[in-house]
């Protein structure tokens, strides 16, 4: 007969037994030891069905496709930009990939993007080797002009988006900034400096109590706090 | 001759009081300390990062670095001199080997992760408190790992065995002494570091490891707590 031993949201470490038994399926971030479910890594239980999967709380971005990020040009190449993805490996923009312009062969490609310009990017491909092509043809992906770009941790940022975006839509909405997050843990700010000591702070709330529950309450009673009363 | 007695009333098998606290420096990836009696160990982790130069790489699995370094401040008073030596690059060395067998690095072609494990004050055991404070950084940082790491040193003094010999033991000089650094993986229950300094006959090597054993699992307990509470409840309030 199997058996569940951690309850759902406990935070498990690794060599930790989670479950005993067949009855169990051993899921991300888990693995099967003869009869018993062991933890991996360090991270968040989450027992769905049959399936027991650990859900990262700490850790370096690690690329995945289809993800948007924020990345920083670091080299221009021949054939496009070197762009730095906030993990071990840096990604590739080709020129094709970079915008719907006409370049011109020879063409001075700091015109379109210079080196320490931040820019919104997908991943497109990633290869066993890591090496990560990215692409700026799609929407809302654009070279980010101004604002201040902040690190936050990678495994944090759904919390930061929220459902649906809610949460950031939120923060937007009561500060007046634009905002891009990437899914790399970096956050792109723009708005008057006031606003956007807001959002940083915001940001930083969410970063430190993300594991709790009623969340979305306690932001917006901060962020009314932050402006609306003053 | 006999040795009788501990000092502060430790019992043979009892190991010096342990503290262990997760997340300590916020900059790196992962961090922790691990302190054992007056041995103080500090770890941080950096990465999965890019490794240059470059024929360091290995495009099969990530590689593991580990520096231990003692402060020139630590010890028993006279400056240490600050920087490698032979000795900290053999404990580097040995750290890393009993590190790896835990770590899953395939994910990482190229990278390296880098530990960094620095003790402010040390009497005795510092390398097994090091590769404890290492492995706790390690799980903060957030890596693929089997199992944590536990190490505690084990040994004779004279006609006893004990555990977690302290300074005056490991020079005690009435007597025979053997020092038993073990590393080991409590949930797998294999051993990953095993030296040793001194003589001891083989039935008590046997005995002395039996020791070890039950001593990692007591501080396994303690890291697991440790790394908890990070995430505990009350946290951050």
């Amino acid at each position: 007969m199997g058996n569940v031993i951690v309850k759902n949201k406990d935070i498990a470490v690794p060599g930790e037994i989670l479950a005993e038994g067949m009855d169990n399926l051993p899921g991300e971030g888990t693995y099967r030891d003869g009869e018993k479910i062991v933890a991996g890594r360090l991270g968040l239980v989450m027992v769905d069905g049959r399936a027991i999967k650990l859900i990262s709380l700490s850790g370096r971005y690690i690329p995945k496709t289809h993800d948007t990020i924020i990345g920083k040009v670091e080299d221009i190449t021949f054939s496009g930009w070197r762009i730095d993805t906030n993990s071990a490996y840096s990604a590739m923009l080709s020129m094709k990939d970079a915008t719907s312009d006409y370049i011109a062969r020879g063409a001075d490609l700091t015109k379109y993007y210079d080196l320490g310009d931040y820019v919104v990017c997908e991943v497109v491909n990633v290869t066993s080797q890591k090496l990560i092509d990215v692409s700026m043809k799609g929407p809302g992906l654009k070279k980010l002009d101004g604002g201040r770009v902040i690190k936050v941790n990678p495994n944090k940022v759904p919390r930061i988006i929220g459902k649906q975006g809610s949460m950031v839509s939120m923060i937007k909405d009561a500060t007046g900034c634009r905002i891009v997050v990437g899914q790399n843990g970096l956050v792109w700010i723009d708005g008057d400096p006031k606003g956007e000591l807001t959002v940083v702070k915001t940001i930083q709330k969410i970063e430190e109590e993300s594991h709790t529950t009623g969340l979305t309450d306690r932001i917006k009673e901060f962020l009314e706090n932050e402006t609306g009363k003053r | 001759m006999a040795y009788k007695k501990r000092l502060e009333d430790r019992g043979f098998e009892e190991t010096r009081p342990i503290e262990a606290k997760v997340g300590v420096i916020p900059k790196a990836d992962g961090s922790a300390y691990f302190k054992i009696g007056k041995t103080w160990a500090y770890a941080a982790v950096y990465g999965p990062r890019n490794l240059y130069p470059r024929f360091l790489q290995d495009p099969q699995k990530g590689i593991l670095r580990c520096n231990y370094n003692m402060m020139p401040f630590s010890g028993s008073g006279e400056r240490v001199r600050p920087g490698g030596s032979r000795r900290s690059k053999e404990i580097s060395l040995v750290t890393e080997k009993a590190l790896l067998p835990v770590l899953d690095l395939n994910e990482y072609p190229n990278s390296v992760v880098d530990v960094f494990i620095e003790l402010p004050q040390t009497e005795a055991g510092s390398r097994c408190a090091g590769i404890c404070a290492a492995s706790m950084a390690l799980a903060d940082a957030g890596l693929a790992m089997k199992d944590l790491v536990s190490a505690v040193s084990v040994g004779r003094v004279d006609d006893k065995l004990v555990v977690d010999l302290d300074y005056s033991e490991e020079s005690y000089a009435d007597g025979t002494v053997a020092d038993i650094p073990v590393a080991m993986m409590p949930n797998l229950g294999k051993i990953s570091l095993l030296q040793m300094d001194g003589e001891i006959s083989k039935e008590e090597l046997f005995k002395a490891l039996e020791l070890a054993k039950k001593a990692c699992k007591k501080i396994y307990d303690v890291q697991k707590n440790a790394l908890k509470n990070r995430y505990g409840v009350g946290q951050n309030v």
